[in-house]
Order: structure tokens, then sequence, then C-alpha cells
């Protein structure tokens, strides 16, 4: 594998920004870090459980859809049916969680990784 | 082709020609202007893939939405709303929830830890050659399935618009968009690629926020009536507004729905098109806004599709629809027509031109957008790092790039003219299936699973990409039916239109599978690498 080069910065124009990238060996010893596994627990346990959540919700949508046409046509009121309601139920679900992951990640994880990453820089 | 309002419509053309002409001449005159500045600026090999790189949150979650709210979005979501009602609309649903994986999963690492193209992240922890290979082929059939999708609908579209009505005419028309999407991306690069998305998506909302004002206008801005006007006009009452018109008649269409929602809600975050544009914005919080603003855009514009949709409906007479297009493609510009006064109406013809001419620049965009994912893909990862193992200088890398746009742009040229009557939307879901089972899998593992080796990842991008295409082979899309691609032969037996159901499974589990039969010992050091610097943006450029 040593043959086979990982994407390197070719020719330059990118490697003249940055500082002199850090080794194999620190990124494993961050990665074993006490203060790295706290960022991606923080990130996992949120994201996770928050995709399984949203898919389940939306697959379940779809089920009802298909098998449930009785359900979904009730009249909620006028012509509006419970498909409908449910359907743009999705849309809102949609922009509350992505409301909710930027708050996460802005509150817990930005400062974390930011942390992170500018002591590697640094110390290179 | 004698229904009052195709006929209509034709007059309606024939004496505004020369205005919907000038609409479409300037969109073309001012895409150029953008495209030959954007080129001036075009240096390095980071200012051809990624534009440079400078792309605020904002613009880039603009040109987002410009790249994903396509042709099959605009004119086959309200087609389908307004053939099959509800039915139509549960597309949209699954486009847009799709962006919260992009937005949790994908785009912030990605944008972290890679250059150019999908393949960088792929093949970040693996060998190479091989795993680029893998990445490339599959970035190039998905490109070349949505591609298809857009050409399709710019046949479509610009037919109606200008009376073409001849099979040669059509094809014509294919070609002149694929001769101006390789000019926009072979002189313009990322940069000029993105301007133009961003000119397109303010375009679209905007001509798709007049239409929707128009049409509640005419309702009073009372939504349960247009429903009932809709559910009334379409002559299947209440049923049109209730799931099942399109995909509940047989149990095997309801599974076809069940492999659609998946297909919808996993492709995204898998596409290549969409991918690359997290490279154009500085950070992975520039991405992550990006991601947020595309969201809000792209959730507008399909809440409008509904009203667009079922105003259509409501205005239109069903066997008028289908006459014009029998996918019904053609719905919403005849829905532009009828609310500005109807056929023979100045301000319906006005309208038309309007909204045919954002049809028009939407597919110019999404497949200038389309293209130089394949062609980036193919100079990055196959030139570049297969061929020329690693050694090709950056000139010689967007060379390539540039030859592969124009051999891209010939081959969808030629494919787009054979798929002209297909429905756009079932067409692109098909991409999106692709997209699901060949690369989401080998993204999420990759990213997320420290086990994955390079073999896993060439069984879930070669054994998804596979059955996903082979399925749809002998799937009813493209023989055995009156609405196939080949209508005059039968040789097909997979019974689901979406290949998603089966495939996307099967590359999940490839991907695992590979990996735990590897002999190889997964690259503990790499993985390091990557999972540090997509948490955390270190040397990330």
């Amino acid at each position: 594998m040593a043959t086979e080069a990982p994407p390197p910065a070719r020719n330059g124009t990118e490697t003249d920004r940055g500082p002199v990238p850090p080794t194999t060996e620190q990124f494993v010893e961050v990665q074993e870090s006490e203060e790295f596994g706290e960022l991606r627990r923080t990130y996992r346990s949120f994201a996770f459980p928050l995709t399984l959540a949203f898919i389940a919700w939306y697959l379940l949508y779809v089920l009802l859809s298909n098998y449930a046409g009785g359900f979904m046509g009730t009249k909620v009121f006028g012509n509006i049916n419970m498909a409908l309601v449910l359907g743009l139920g999705q849309f809102a679900t949609t922009f509350l969680i992505a409301w909710l992951y930027s708050r996460h990640a802005a509150n817990r994880l930005d400062p974390r990784a930011e942390a992170i990453k500018s002591r590697m820089e640094g110390d290179a | 082709m004698s229904t009052p309002v195709l006929l209509a419509a034709d007059n309606a053309t024939s004496e505004h020609r020369p205005l919907i002409i000038a609409l479409f001449g300037a969109f073309v005159i001012a895409t150029l202007v953008i495209t030959v500045w954007a080129g001036r600026q075009t240096r390095s090999a980071a200012d051809f893939y990624a534009g440079g790189r400078q792309f605020t949150g904002f613009q880039n979650g603009l040109a987002i939405s410009g790249d994903y709210m396509s042709a099959a979005s605009f004119l086959g979501i309200a087609g389908a709303i307004a053939l099959f009602g509800y039915d139509g609309f549960l597309y949209s649903i699954g486009f847009l929830v799709a962006w919260l994986v992009a937005l949790l999963l994908v785009a912030e690492p990605l944008r972290n830890s890679g250059r150019f193209t999908m393949g960088d992240v792929l093949a970040y922890r693996m060998r190479q050659r091989p795993v680029r290979t893998a990445a490339g082929t599959s970035t190039i059939v998905v490109s070349i399935f949505y591609l298809l999708a857009q050409m399709a609908g710019a046949g479509v579209l610009v037919s109606l618009l200008l009376g073409i009505t001849s099979d040669g005419g059509k094809i014509a028309i294919v070609a002149l968009v694929g001769v101006l999407m390789i000019v926009y991306v072979t002189i313009g690069g990322m940069k000029g690629t993105t301007w133009v998305q961003m000119v397109k998506a303010v375009l679209l909302i905007a001509g798709t926020l007049l239409i929707t004002f128009l049409i509640l206008l005419k309702f009073d801005f009372n939504l349960s009536d247009l429903l009932g006007a809709a559910a009334t006009n379409s002559g299947k009452g209440q049923a049109f507004l209730e799931p099942g018109l399109k995909y509940g008649v047989t149990a095997t269409s309801k599974l076809d729905f069940l492999s659609l929602g998946i297909a919808l809600v996993l492709g995204t975050a898998g596409l290549p098109h969409i991918l690359i544009r997290f490279y154009t914005v500085p950070t992975a919080k520039a991405a992550r806004k990006s991601v947020n603003w595309a969201i809000g855009i792209i959730g507008a514009f399909y809440l409008m599709t509904i009203v667009l949709g079922f105003g259509a409906a409501a205005l239109l007479k069903n066997g008028d629809i289908v006459a014009s297009n029998k996918a019904g493609n053609t719905a919403a510009p005849l829905a532009a027509l009828e609310i500005g006064g109807g056929a023979g109406s100045t301000g319906g013809a006005i309208l038309l031109a309007v909204i045919s001419a954002v049809a028009f620049a939407t597919i110019l965009a999404v497949v200038a957008g389309l293209t130089l994912a394949s062609s980036s893909s193919f100079a990055h990862d196959i030139y570049a790092n297969v061929i020329r193992r690693g050694k090709a200088t950056e000139k010689e890398e967007v060379r390539a790039a540039r030859w592969a746009t124009v051999l891209i742009g010939v081959v969808s040229i030629a494919l787009g003219a054979l798929a002209r009557d297909l429905n756009v939307a079932g067409l692109v879901a098909l991409a999106f299936a692709v997209a699901a089972s060949a690369n989401l899998p080998t993204i999420l593992y990759s990213l997320f699973w420290k086990r994955f080796t390079t073999q896993g990842a060439l069984w879930s991008i070669y054994g998804g990409l596979v059955s996903a295409v082979v399925l749809v082979l002998f799937s009813p899309v493209v023989s055995g039916k009156p609405t196939s691609m080949f209508k005059d032969v039968d040789f097909y037996w997979f019974p689901l239109e979406n290949p998603g159901l089966v495939s996307i499974p099967l590359g999940f589990l490839l991907g695992w599978l590979g990996s735990v039969l590897s002999k190889e010992e997964p690259d503990k050091g790499k993985y390091a690498e990557l999972e540090v610097k997509s948490l955390t943006g270190v040397g990330a450029h």
C-alpha cells in the first residue's frame, strides 16, 4: 500500500497555504485521545439516533400512504385530509431537525473540533 | 394533436414566438457572459473543480438548490400531481427529507476530508486505483441517468413552446442543450457553473412564486377550495386527494412506491453532482450553512409545486394535459398559459413564455452541474490517479476534464434523443436508486466504520451499481409496457420500476460482507487520519 500514495496535494497551489500536515502517528494519537473520543461521542450520539428517527418517521408516512388509505383519506377540515397534513408534517419536521442539528453542531461540536484542529495545526 | 389547448398554445406561440425566443436568448447570452468571465479566473485545478472554494454558505445553498431543483422537480412533479393528485406530491417529500441525510452524515465530513470528487473520500483509506476506478464509474453512470432525464425534459418543453412537433426538431433542441452545457463547463468550470446555477435558482423561485400567487389568487388563497376544484375537475373526486391513484393500484405498485420512497430519501447524499458542491466553500461550517439554505429554499419550492400541480389539475382538462405530453411534463407551462388569461390572450402567452424560459434555464443549469461532476471524476479519479498514477500535472488533469466534458456531452445528446417520452421524474428516481445503492453505503462505511476495507468498498460500489442498473434494464421502464423506453419488445422480469428496494440493501450488505471476508487488514493509520480530519477539519483546504 505504500506505493499507492494517498491523495496528495500535487504541484502546489494548495499546499502553499497550510502549515506542514501532521504525521499519521499524530493522527492516531489524537484519534485515541479522550478529547477526540468525546467529540466523536457528542457527534454520533446526536446524529445517528436522529437519522434513524427521521428515516423511521418518513417510512411510517410512506407505509401509511400505501397501506392505510382509509386513515389517510380522513378529512381534517374542508378538503384537507390526513394525508396532506402528514405530508406537510414531513416538511415541518425536516425544517425542525435541520435547525436542531445546526444548533447542536454550533454549540457542542464546533468548539471541540476547533480546539483539536488548532492544537494539531499549531503543533506541526 | 387536435385538442383546443394545444392548438391554442400553438397559436399563442406562433404569435408570441419572438418573445419566447428573446427570453431564451437573453438567458443564454447572460449565462455565456458569466461563463466567459468565470473562465478568465479559472487557472488552477481547485478553480476548475471547486470554483476556488470561495463561495459563501448562502451562495452555495442557492447553487445547490439550482443544481437540485431540476426539470424533474419543476415539470415532473407538477405534472405528476396534475395527473395523479396526491401520489405526485409524495415525490417532493422524499426529495426534501433526503437532505437531512446529507446534513447530518455527509456534507461536513466530506468537505473536511476530500478535495475535488466523491472518489477522494471513498479512496482515502483504500488502495487508490481500484477504488477510484469504481468511484469514477459509478459517478459517471449516476450522472448519465440523471442527464438523460434533463435532456428528455428539454426536448419536450421546447418543442411545446416553439410548436416543434417533428422528431428531428426535438432532437435538434436536445443537441442545442448539449452544446451549451459543453460550453458552460469547458470554459467556466465550477465557478461559471455555480453562478449559472445561482441565477437559475433565483429565476426559478421567482417564476414559481408568481404562478403560485396567481393560482392562489384565483382561489382566494383558500387551499381547501383549490384542492376541491382539482378533485372535481380531475374526474376522480376525493380519490385524487388521497394516496393510491398511481401507486395504490396493485400490490406490486405499492411495493414500487416503497422502493421509490427509499431510493429518494437515501439517494440525495450519494449524488456526485451534489457532493462536489460541498467543496466550493472554504469550511465545513460553510458546508453546513449551505445545506441549511438549500433545505429552506428547496422546501419552499416544493410547497409551491403542490399549488402548481393541483392548480393545473383544477384549471386544465385532464385529457389536454395527457394529449400535450403523455407523462404530464407540460402541465406547469400549460397552467401558466391558463392562469394568465387562457389560450390566445397576451397575458397567457407572456406567462407561458416566462415559465418556459425558467424551465429552460433550469435544464441548462442542471445539465452543466451533472456534466461537471462526471468530467471531474473522470479527470481526477480515473485519468490522474488511475491511468497516470498520480503523476499528471494540474494542467493535464484540467485538460482531460475538458475533453471528458465534450465526450459526455455527445453521449448524453444521443441518449437524451432516445428517452424523450419518459416521465422525467421517473427517470431521476432511477438515478437516485443507483446513487443510494452504489455510493451512499460506501460513503457511510468509509467515514464511520473502521473495519471497512478495499474489498468491501469495491463490492458495495459495483454490487449496488450493477444490481440497480440490471434491475432497471429488466424492468417495465425499459421494455414491455406502453410507457417503456422500447415499447415493441418485452424482456422484463423484474416487476418494479424502481430497483431501490432490492439494490440498496444489497449495496449495504455487500459492503459489510466484502469487508468481513477480506484478508486485508484495514489501514488503522489511514482511518485515524480520515476520522480526525472529517470531524475536525485538520489540514482541510
